[in-house]
């Protein structure tokens, strides 16, 4: 211990001194000077300004922490880093910005710093996606980050995984629960099962930017009014090649086939990040953009490679087709879409005939309803090929 | 402070397609020539669009991980990198010779962005098709006995992707290490389906010149070259084709030793990577190496 002191001193008695998080020691013609909101201390030789000092030791550590251990070399892993305890976010030699949305939980009403580290010492948790983010600090002022998944907040940490090396983030990331690949690595199915339970400052951003990449930077940029959203337009727009071709969907009618896109693939129930593009700069879409922690700057690639195909698809001109279904019959079709729009039909048991999208009634309505050539109602899907 | 950024395609189906681009990437790391290494994908995240804001270093050096030089290099990795000023001309290329340009990016205007050629068409991609065919059949020495034939898409889609195949061709040739070296295509002549016509030695080394194992590598090739009926059941290595042994090696782009070609096309932009080249041409090595 004392490391942090020399530093401090040594800070002190050089340049402006040492500022941050309401705590001042400076050095004038008179000696050291120290102050917080509560108390102010002058003339102090540097002995005196060291016996003050273990006094004010949360501070002292609060200050070499974001001075010496953070420092102001990524502004933006600062930023998160004092997000994630709630610390003001804007301190510290970020300038300039006039952050906007969600900040007001932090800036100008933070609490002090031995309010702070009274949390810290039982642990501040923040969401971030499906991450869950837990702070501690120990009796010398040194910050400990636990990672998990968000649902598994009242999990024992013995009964979790250890990991903890950032990048095997990176596998935990590829699959969901089903061993199923996830083409989105901000979809709302980030398995769990896993824990990161010690990281180091610089470690948990690393960890959480591999979980999610630039949702750090980008969430930067957001409070600093930089985020440079790119609207539908703007991003169908850019496309060449093999993607160009969705440009051709809008048809200057509206944008209720955006709305649908961005109801499809953008839901909070299947991205965790905040949808912030529109149809374009003038022209919001009907639908939510979601409460993610972080913003999506523009239509991913995801949507882009699903919105090729709708093109096509809704490029077809509507057609009468003639089939009977009982009401029940009608609905079942309407709960099986349902379920696969839900991801739901692993959930259903074999036995919960009473379910709509059941397999056994799902396979009796084919037996009943499709031709040998797969056919519902025996109506060919081309009426050319009715001959 | 300076960092490697490798830019890759990436899947929204197959994981298969983005491992490759992490190995090299820890290889590259673990090696420490960059104070980072970051990597960015065209399908999957961080996008190309914005790989460049997670960086925190001042010199970027970018390496496209695609085979030749073409749409993705020039038009789509440019266009989303946002590298000002980016004309393909200043790369003066024959269609194997882009080698690096350095600009900077709106979305970072406070970096330099060295942006470099393909590794595909790098001269030492030639090591790494040798390297791959000392992997598959497990003998550091292979060649004498041996032919040894590079796989590639064609000239449908890009004529810079049969270049780069030629070209590789040719060197390995002029080594004089295998008895016989063929370049073959899968959608034009002289076609991979017919591998065993184009061989005299009995045993031939099938290379693919694809960066990652995905369709074409683990289906569409194994079945064209009769390997196997159903790529689903897998194949033997080597395996028996009229009369042949054909060791198929799939896609190249999976050999450890492409870290290297990535370091050299950072090197060759201006990065310093100290003795780096050595360290990751030893420890990406899995055939033990002859006592001398």
């Amino acid at each position: 211990m004392g490391h942090h002191l020399d530093a401090l001193v040594d800070a002190a008695a050089t340049g402006d001194g040492v500022s941050l998080d309401g705590f001042t020691v400076s050095r004038s013609d008179d000696g050291f000077r120290l102050e917080t909101a509560d108390s102010t201390l002058n003339g102090l030789t540097e002995g005196g300004l060291r016996e003050a000092l273990a006094d004010y030791d949360d501070y002292a550590t609060n200050w070499y922490f974001w001075s010496e251990v953070v420092g102001e070399s990524s502004p933006q892993r600062r930023a998160f880093l004092r997000w994630v305890e709630g610390a003001s976010v804007d301190a510290g030699g970020d300038d300039g910005g006039d952050g906007d949305g969600d900040d007001s939980e932090n800036d100008g009403d933070a609490a002090s710093v031995p309010e702070r580290y009274d949390a810290l010492r039982d642990g501040v948790s923040r969401e971030w996606g499906q991450l869950l983010v837990t702070v501690t600090v120990d009796d010398h002022g040194e910050r400990s980050y636990e990672l998990r998944h968000a649902d598994e907040v009242d999990a024992d940490r013995d009964d979790l995984d250890p990991y903890r090396e950032p990048l095997a983030a990176r596998q935990l990331a590829t699959y969901d629960e089903k061993g199923r690949y996830r083409p989105l690595k901000t979809g709302n199915n980030l398995a769990g099962g896993w824990v990161f339970p010690d990281l180091d400052a610089r470690d948990l951003v690393e960890t959480v930017e591999t979980f999610y990449p630039a949702s750090v930077p980008n969430w930067y940029r957001e409070r600093r009014g930089e985020l440079d959203v790119a609207h539908w337009e703007d991003a169908i727009g850019r496309q060449t090649g093999m993607y160009s071709v969705v440009k051709t969907w809008n048809r200057g009618d509206g944008h209720e086939h955006v709305d649908w896109v961005a109801e499809a693939c953008c839901d909070d129930s299947q991205c965790v990040k905040r949808r912030e593009w529109q149809y374009d700069d003038d022209t919001d879409l009907d639908v939510d953009g979601g409460d993610g922690a972080f913003p999506c700057r523009e239509p991913c690639s995801v949507v882009i490679a699903a919105s090729r195909k709708w093109t096509r698809l809704e490029g077809e001109g509507t057609q009468t087709y003639e089939f009977e279904l009982t009401p029940s019959e009608k609905e079942q079709v309407e709960d099986i879409i349902e379920a696969v729009a839900d991801d739901r039909t692993d959930d259903i048991r074999e036995g919960d005939v009473y379910e709509g999208a059941n397999r056994y009634r799902a396979r009796f309505l084919r037996a009943k309803l499709f031709d040998d050539e797969g056919n519902l109602g025996g109506v060919p899907t081309d009426a050319s090929d009715d001959e | 402070m300076q960092a490697l950024v490798i830019v890759a395609h990436g899947s929204h189906l197959n994981p298969d397609s983005s491992a490759p681009t992490y190995d090299h990437a820890d290889t590259v790391r673990e090696v420490g020539a960059f104070d980072e290494v970051r990597t960015g994908f065209w399908k999957e995240e961080p996008s190309i669009r914005e790989v460049l804001r997670t960086v925190e270093a001042d010199e970027v050096y970018v390496v496209p991980l695609f085979i030749s030089e073409g749409y993705f290099t020039e038009q789509v990795i440019p266009r989303e990198l946002r590298l000002e000023g980016w004309d393909v001309a200043d790369w003066d290329s024959d269609g194997l010779s882009a080698s690096h340009v350095t600009l900077s990016a709106t979305d970072v205007p406070e970096k330099t962005i060295h942006y470099c050629g393909p590794v595909g068409t790098h001269a030492a991609m030639t090591d790494v098709l040798v390297r791959r065919a000392e992997t598959v059949t497990g003998d550091p020495n292979v060649g004498e006995g041996f032919g040894l034939a590079v796989v590639g898409h064609g000239t449908e889609r890009n004529e810079n992707s049969a270049k780069a195949i030629e070209y590789h061709a040719d060197r390995i040739r002029e080594m004089d290490r295998f008895d016989e070296v063929q370049a073959l295509y899968m959608d034009e002549e002289p076609e991979v389906d017919d591998v065993t016509d184009y061989f005299e030695s009995e045993d031939v080394v099938v290379v693919p010149l694809f960066i990652a194992d995905g369709f074409h590598t683990q289906e569409d090739i194994p079945e064209d070259m009769g390997l196997t009926d159903d790529y689903r059941t897998g194949y033997d290595v080597p395996a028996e084709v009229d009369g042949h042994r054909i060791w198929y090696a799939g896609a190249v782009g999976t050999e450890g030793l492409m870290a290297d070609v990535v370091l050299e096309r950072a090197a060759d932009a201006g990065a310093d990577i100290g003795n780096s080249l050595e360290v990751v041409r030893e420890r990406t090595r899995k055939t033990p190496q002859e006592a001398n």
